[in-house]
């Protein structure tokens, strides 16, 4: 009962501020922020340092010290060693330190997400681009009759993809052909962002849905 | 996991008494005058269960490791009973067992994987037992096999080809820029503005907001992010310019004070540097997005940068900054949120526009090199989809096929 008012008074307050900023909304942000950093706080201590750091090495320390020879989590230790680094923060006069760990984690994500980015965004978007645009046989457009058949879902695609793609030419001027072809592929990026739009703001709909059905059904009782 | 026990087919024969004894004599008078074909049928249930035939074993192909493939062929009976039959796969480290079950597949598989966790290096011997209800085929069994893992992924043979060419055309760019061949960029109409917006903070003597994005270090979008606000901060620092970046992790904030301390030094002007300018908030979405939206209300900023990667909090940070009349420059690569930022942001950098920024703002000749290098690459693609295209409607050879990453 007390979570419910409490809860309805939070929603109430952060709402507030549809009105304008007001001392109800500064508490509400206030709290809000403050819990969460807590949590967040508590909450990757027991997602991360806890199982992934202090319980690996607990594991692998016990698995070699009984023999077990090398284990491979003790690579954890690297990690380990990577966060105490960071830490060296605090003492100004060896502060550099921190910017080792700090230049593996860029560099390491750098050469990670360049794979991953060249086949999901690239190889993939590639072979699904690639597909036949004409095939025999008797097809038909807007009623008129072709002697060929036409994959315009495809051919939409590929003109899409393409015309997309060169706008994202950066060493080129947006001149003559190269700017009508970028001119096709900002628009085709206008109605992918437009339909999305749409498509976000339903969902965005649904979270105040269910704000709503908090507050007119478990506070009030309203709704059934 | 299913733990049927193996073994042959198993039957559940009752002793039998006198009056069995009588019946079965009448029952077996009854055959002899109408004939075997007189017998009821009870269904194919009561046949004992052939086992699946040419059971094979190898270490699974392109893998780091502890992982074993299993093949095998179906009996007959796998179409007969599809749905009820199941193949059970056992496992053993050595010929004679005891062999332990690890898996069970549905009828109609052909295939299993076991593993990853099983040790590289070591033998292991497998069985196959074909199981219906209480029934079970004889086992059929393969090995040893050893799992290994490989060095090279020969699947994605692919991409290594379009590393090397897209790293060979970057480095030559990059080596033609030192040599100071001039590279051409176009007009980018959001990096354009990014002095304007800050000379217009200055102007009005108010201070700048920078929103590296919501997400971590590990994330590409968040160090463009940050790139962008190396140069933002060059220019307040020779501008004496006010600017605020609250950061929402930890290792954004250490990046961003690095970041902004080096552009300060780099400009002559150390002591105009503020740690506490730039300061974590909150990992909480939601809880980042609220502190946002009051600082924006009572500190209104004359400009604000959202450079990086951002979910739902995107609408709410940038119609809150529409509302009190900042100049704002966004970018992010994140599609779903891109049109939230085209509609309530002065200047949207799309997409791929958000990782050139470096480049453009410094006009450093090895990162414009870099740039070049990368539009060589995507002229390579553009002429890969023309040649498939036409390769693929004339029919001459599957071309898709060659970009397929396993």
């Amino acid at each position: 009962m007390i979570g419910i008012w409490l809860g309805a008074f939070l929603t109430l307050g952060i709402f507030s501020f549809l009105y304008k900023d007001n001392p109800v909304y500064k508490l509400c942000e206030a709290i809000f922020v403050g819990v969460s950093a807590g949590y967040w706080f508590v909450s990757l201590f027991w997602q991360n340092i806890w199982p992934k750091l202090v319980l690996n090495l607990r594991d692998a320390s016990v698995h070699t010290f009984s023999g077990g020879g090398w284990d491979p989590r003790w690579i954890y230790l690297g990690a380990a060693v990577l966060g105490i680094m960071m830490l060296m923060r605090l003492f100004p006069k060896i502060g550099w330190i921190s910017r080792w760990p700090l230049a593996f984690i860029v560099g390491s994500t750098a050469g990670l997400y360049f794979i991953t980015y060249l086949q999901s965004n690239a190889m993939n978007q590639i072979h699904d681009t690639i597909i036949p645009l004409v095939a025999s046989g008797p097809g038909s457009f807007f009623g008129l009759t072709l002697p060929f058949r036409v994959d315009w879902n495809g051919f939409f695609i590929f003109i899409g993809t393409f015309t997309g793609l060169v706008y994202f030419f950066f060493s080129v001027e947006h001149k003559k052909l190269a700017g009508s072809t970028a001119r096709i592929g900002i628009f085709f990026l206008m109605v992918t962002f437009g339909a999305s739009f749409g498509y976000t703001v339903m969902s965005r709909m649904s979270l105040l849905i269910g704000r709503m059905d908090f507050l007119f059904g478990d506070w009030l009782g309203l709704i059934r | 996991m299913n733990m049927d026990p193996p073994g042959a087919a198993v039957l559940h024969p009752q002793p039998a008494g006198p009056r069995a004894g009588r019946w079965m004599a009448v029952a077996l008078g009854l055959f002899l005058f109408l004939g075997p074909d007189s017998l009821p049928v009870t269904g194919q249930s009561e046949k004992p269960l052939p086992p699946p035939r040419n059971l094979t074993a190898q270490d699974s192909p392109n893998d780091s490791g502890g992982r074993i493939t299993l093949r095998w062929e179906a009996p007959v009976e796998d179409r007969v009973f599809e749905g009820t039959l199941r193949y059970q796969i056992l496992r053993a480290t050595s010929q004679s067992g005891p062999f332990e079950p690890v898996d069970t597949v549905a009828a109609g598989e052909i295939s299993a994987a076991d593993g990853p966790g099983l040790r590289d290096g070591r033998p292991y011997w497998y069985q196959v037992v074909a199981l219906r209800g209480e029934s079970a085929s004889v086992p059929i069994t393969a090995g040893p096999v050893v799992p290994r893992g490989q060095w090279f992924h020969t699947g994605r043979i692919n991409t290594l080809v379009a590393v090397l060419l897209l790293s060979a055309l970057v480095l030559y760019f990059i080596e033609r820029a030192r040599r100071g061949g001039s590279i051409f960029i176009r007009r980018i109409a959001g990096l354009e503005a990014v002095d304007e917006a800050i000379g217009r903070a200055t102007e009005m003597g108010r201070k700048i907001l920078f929103i590296p994005g919501t997400q971590d270090l590990d994330n590409v979008q968040t160090l463009a992010g940050i790139s962008i606000l190396g140069r933002v901060a060059r220019t307040t620092a020779r501008y004496e310019t006010a600017l605020e970046v609250p950061v929402s992790r930890s290792l954004v904030m250490v990046a961003c004070r690095e970041t902004v301390k080096e552009a300060y030094l780099a400009e002559g002007r150390p002591s105009q540097y503020r740690e506490d300018t730039i300061y974590y908030v909150t990992d909480d979405q939601f809880g980042y997005a609220a502190a946002m939206d009051g600082l924006m209300i009572r500190e209104k900023p004359a400009t604000i940068f959202m450079t990086g990667l951002f979910y739902a909090e995107s609408l709410i940070l940038a119609e809150t900054g529409n509302s009190i009349g900042a100049i704002q420059i966004a970018g992010t690569a994140e599609a779903s949120q891109l049109p939230f930022f085209v509609a309530a942001c002065d200047y949207t950098l799309i997409g791929e526009e958000l990782f050139l920024a470096g480049a453009y703002l410094s006009r450093e000749p090895r990162q414009l090199g870099s740039l070049k290098g990368q539009d060589m690459g995507k002229a390579v693609i553009l002429i890969l989809l023309l040649v498939g295209i036409l390769v693929q409607s004339a029919g001459w050879f599957d071309f898709a096929s060659l970009f397929v990453v396993q």
